[in-house]
């Protein structure tokens, strides 16, 4: 096929003609502009995106975007995907998924694909409720959280989706905000560039059921004060002076107040890449992600490290199987052992 | 057939007779290899061009305690000078390598049967584990048979002594001292099975002469000992000229999706999860990657089907395989087929239920959950395998409808035709149907859901394909543009025309055909792998004077054209089938007319003298 130059693409090809249709205010709406506008960006062909996706508010993402999109069952968009990917190598894979579609019913198929490291970008919009079946508590929801199905409050606690991913395996863990939106873009584009299964947590607020889920993080005192921006190679600094830091104690991080003979030389350097996926681990827990504790809300790029795909490798076997055997459909049907019937009825075993 | 006790006897030597028609049961511990025993017997059977049927028994434990009746595997093999359709009602012989072998095994016996038991085995503690009391061997409740006592243990180390094995090495031998013997006894030649051991054995060359070494022993006892009288012999059977393999119907499975696959033109992916006694289909088929296919084993069933509905998406031939327990797990991915109405082929090897079951034994009864067991008004097309190699064939047929008409279509098989083996004559390729299938390509005046006229199929637009972009979903569609419509009017479209789309599958598969009078008193009517039974049941009817006809459903969902006029024809109409009455009961919703169902639930298929005798006794008894 002849190659000739595409035009170049722009954020209204990827907006579908289908009327958006989540609530006024929703979080969703800030993430599905960052994708419209990063796809274009991505420079690949808009024929050779595909959107799969489950149930739920998030997963009604793939009828707005002007590119192959599946909107399959609650929690198995991960299993759509790789059955896709496994078989269609050249085309670009997304899966957008939620808080409960993804950690809850479909936590199987999300382990599960982190673990291969099937090379598809997963976003998680966790906004720590179920908001299409009408806001019951999801496996984010804080304990004591009420709602209609918790109405003394939620005694079960909580994931954090970030060490789901790290814990199963994930190459690519990551973090942003609906609204945040410069950096919600520069973390998908990062997400697209990985080669392998790459996670993204975008954390998203629900206006209806949740609002305000992350608001300590996102209210205009929260993003400076709240926040810690991760940059690989660069030490653990946050805060609207950047006069706090982190430091790692060999067991904890711990917080430390920059000045008075602190520097931030005395921070741990962010080592996205560190092969031991355990300091990720320990980045991810030092907070909830809801900017309310002691400790800043880790965003940005947690873990990235280079690892052989599950698709690649199933395509490398088929392949070198392939080259060694030669075989013929008609070779396949006899097999090994046949034995000849002639018009006399006379039979010549082994005969082929 | 019984077999004959004395022929004509040449000076010093066993007589040698010859028989039309033999049935020999391999039974022993899980661990004695009597499968693969009964396995080489048959392939050099086949070998010698007898027709034949298997019909392996194993429990669903791989090691259950040893001795013990729960432990017992089976092999029964019946091999013919004729054509035959089922592995026969009644060993003729047992090969017993324990107490609880024989003891499992003893009421099938014909009697006047043969049994050749180790003696070995049979000590105060073994007989004691398969629940005798005394040992048979010493009273007189084997006096109805022909029984030969051996020390197949004894024997095996005598005959390895030089052997480097060590003793529990040389033991497991034992199994190929009972199959030379039973070669001896059945004139077979031993070489299929050296040559079979060392290739087998190509890293462990001293286990494969161990065993060849055992194997001749056991023939030679039998030669140079008058351990029997009669030696018998089976000529190869008459079969239609061509060439022929064994197959099991797992493999025919997997062979045809394969041929499947060339003929259409689309890679093959299974996805996959294991579980009896389907699991041989996705071992075959990961052998098979040299023929482009793809075989992926899943986290769980669910993600199987997805897996295989998102490889379908993408242009590939998606197929998953299960049973019953993992069909019901299946059932959400299967209607999200159906509502985005793309190609899917899955295949249910049948098991015993419900719940986890009886898992390494056959029944038919999964027929309701795979027409019905799915949310809401979900046609999808269903057609069954009658014997091994007919699992090919209808692998083929599968493809042929799911491509056509875009849609998931479900495979029955079971666990009797799934691991049982018989004659296949090979097909030519060019012979077989021409599967093309053509992706939509023109962008212009493109919509996800526009149909065929005929067919009523939406077109196969696969990513990757410019000016093609769509989104497909399980939310309710409207027609044409496949937009999310929620409107009264077009869910009631919908939901019809889906099922129209299938219904007109009936305009293109064959009519039922009626083997015998086309109308009268009786027609035995059946589905599935229930085809041997019925059809050795209604000759031997036929030639005991008895006039029935004899029918055989291949489709179930849409049923042929012509199957309402056919029932109409005949006064009764019985069907056998290995539940309590499913198809009966969708025959009877459809057409109104009563049928007499003939079950069987033992996780065992039908003898055909069962049928046989349903048959006499519904025309009034034997003429």
């Amino acid at each position: 096929m002849p190659t000739t130059e595409a035009p170049a693409l722009t954020r209204k090809d990827f907006q579908s003609d289908q009327e958006v249709r989540w609530c006024p205010g929703c979080g969703d709406y800030a993430i599905l502009a960052a994708v419209q506008q990063v796809f274009p960006e991505l420079g690949i062909p808009r024929e050779k995106f595909v959107i799969v996706s489950g149930i739920g508010c998030s997963s009604r993402f793939p009828y707005y975007m002007n590119t192959y999109g599946f909107h399959s069952i609650h929690g198995r968009a991960p299993a759509v995907a790789t059955g896709l990917k496994m078989t269609r190598p050249d085309l670009d894979v997304w899966v957008v998924t939620g808080d409960g579609d993804a950690l809850s019913i479909g936590g199987n198929h999300l382990i599960h694909t982190l673990r291969r490291n099937v090379n598809i970008k997963i976003l998680l919009f966790n906004n720590r409720v179920y908001g299409l079946t009408k806001g019951q508590y999801s496996p984010t929801s804080e304990l004591g959280k009420r709602t209609k199905s918790t109405p003394h409050g939620s005694v079960d606690f909580p994931f954090n989706p970030l060490n789901v991913a790290i814990g199963a395996g994930a190459t690519f863990v990551a973090r942003s905000v609906d609204v945040f939106v410069p950096h919600l873009k520069a973390v998908l584009k990062r997400a697209a560039a990985h080669r392998g299964s790459a996670f993204v947590e975008v954390m998203q607020n629900c206006n209806i059921y949740n609002d305000k889920a992350f608001g300590a993080l996102t209210d205009k005192a929260g993003r400076q004060q709240n926040g810690l921006y991760l940059e690989h190679g660069q030490p653990l600094v946050f805060g609207d002076r950047k006069d706090k830091g982190l430091r790692f104690t060999g067991t904890d991080f711990e917080v430390v107040q920059l000045g008075n003979g602190m520097s931030a030389d005395d921070c741990l350097v962010w080592d996205e890449k560190h092969a031991n996926p355990s300091l990720a681990f320990q980045m991810a827990s030092i907070s909830t992600g809801d900017g309310l504790g002691d400790y800043p809300v880790p965003l940005g790029v947690l873990r990235a490290v280079d690892a052989p795909t599950y698709d690649a490798g199933v395509i490398d076997q088929i392949d070198q199987v392939s080259s060694g055997r030669p075989q013929t459909l008609e070779q396949l049907i006899h097999g090994t052992d046949t034995w000849t019937v002639d018009a006399g009825g006379n039979v010549d075993r082994g005969a082929n | 057939m019984t077999l004959p006790i004395a022929g004509q006897t040449a000076a010093g030597r066993a007589a040698e007779a010859t028989v039309s028609d033999v049935v020999i049961r391999f039974a022993g511990d899980s661990g004695d290899g009597m499968q693969l025993t009964g396995t080489q017997f048959t392939n050099t059977s086949a070998l010698i061009g007898n027709d034949l049927s298997t019909l392996p028994d194993f429990p669903a434990e791989i090691r259950a305690p040893a001795g013990t009746l729960a432990g017992v595997s089976g092999f029964q093999v019946r091999i013919a000078d004729h054509d035959i359709h089922t592995p026969g009602d009644a060993p003729d012989v047992l090969i017993a390598m324990n107490p609880a072998a024989l003891k499992a095994n003893l009421r099938d016996l014909r009697d006047n049967g043969v049994i050749i038991v180790n003696t070995d085995e049979f000590s105060p503690r073994n007989l004691k584990r398969a629940g005798y009391e005394g040992n048979p061997l010493e009273d007189d409740s084997l006096n109805a048979f022909r029984l030969y006592q051996v020390g197949l243990t004894t024997m095996t180390r005598r005959a390895l002594e030089d052997s480097p094995l060590d003793v529990r090495s040389k033991d497991r031998c034992k199994n190929f001292l009972a199959l030379g013997m039973v070669y001896w006894l059945f004139s077979r030649p031993l070489e299929s099975t050296i040559d079979w051991l060392r290739v087998k054995f190509k890293r462990r060359p001293e286990i494969a002469e161990a065993n060849v070494k055992v194997m001749k022993a056991g023939w030679n006892f039998c030669d140079i000992t008058d351990a029997f009288q009669v030696r018998y012999d089976v000529e190869p059977a008459k079969l239609e000229p061509g060439i022929y393999r064994s197959i099991h119907g797992n493999s025919a499975l997997a062979i045809g999706l394969v041929a499947a696959s060339r003929r259409s033109g689309l890679p093959l992916f299974l996805g996959a999860y294991p579980i009896t006694p389907a699991s041989d289909v996705l071992h075959e088929l990961a052998t098979y990657k040299h023929f482009g296919v793809t075989t992926y084993q899943a986290e769980d069933e669910i993600a199987a089907v997805c897996s295989a509905i998102g490889a379908s998406f993408g242009g590939s031939l998606g197929v998953t395989c299960s049973s019953g327990p993992g069909i019901a797990l299946k059932a959400e991915g299967i209607n999200l087929a159906v509502m985005v109405e793309l190609p899917l082929v899955i295949c249910d090897i049948q098991r015993g239920g419900p719940s986890t079951g009886l898992p390494t034994k056959t029944e038919q009864a999964d027929l309701l959950q795979v027409m019905f067991g799915r949310n809401n008004e979900s046609p999808v097309p269903v057609i069954a395998a009658s014997s091994p190699a007919d699992c090919f064939d209808t692998a083929l047929e599968a493809v042929r409808l799911a491509t056509t008409w875009m849609t998931p279509v479900i495979l029955l098989s079971d666990g009797y035709i799934a691991n049982g083996a018989e004659p296949w004559r090979i097909p030519q390729v060019e012979e077989l149907p021409d599967l093309r299938v053509d992706f939509h390509q023109t962008a212009d005046g493109f919509m996800p859901y526009m149909r065929d006229e005929n067919s009523l199929a939406r077109p196969w637009a696969i990513p990757g394909t410019p000016g093609l972009e769509h989104r497909i979903g399980g939310l309710e569609k409207e027609d044409v543009t496949g937009n999310v419509n929620y409107e009264p009017d077009n869910h009631d479209y919908m939901v019809r025309l889906r099922a129209e789309k299938v219904a007109r599958i009936a305009n293109e598969i064959p009519e039922i055909e009626v083997d015998g009078p086309q109308a009268g008193q009786l027609l035995v009517l059946g589905w599935g792998s229930t085809l041997g039974a019925i059809t050795g049941a209604v000759n031997q009817a036929r030639a005991d004077g008895i006039t029935v006809s004899r029918a055989h459903l291949k489709h179930i969902n849409p049923f042929p054209r012509n199957l309402g006029d056919v029932l109409d024809r005949f006064e009764r109409v019985l069907a056998p089938e290995m539940n309590l009455g499913q198809l009966a009961l969708l025959l009877r919703a459809r057409y109104l007319k009563d049928i007499e169902t003939y079950s069987k639930v033992e996780g065992k298929p039908f003898t055909r003298d069962e049928i046989l005798h349903r048959i006499e006794s519904m025309a009034g008894g034997p003429n």
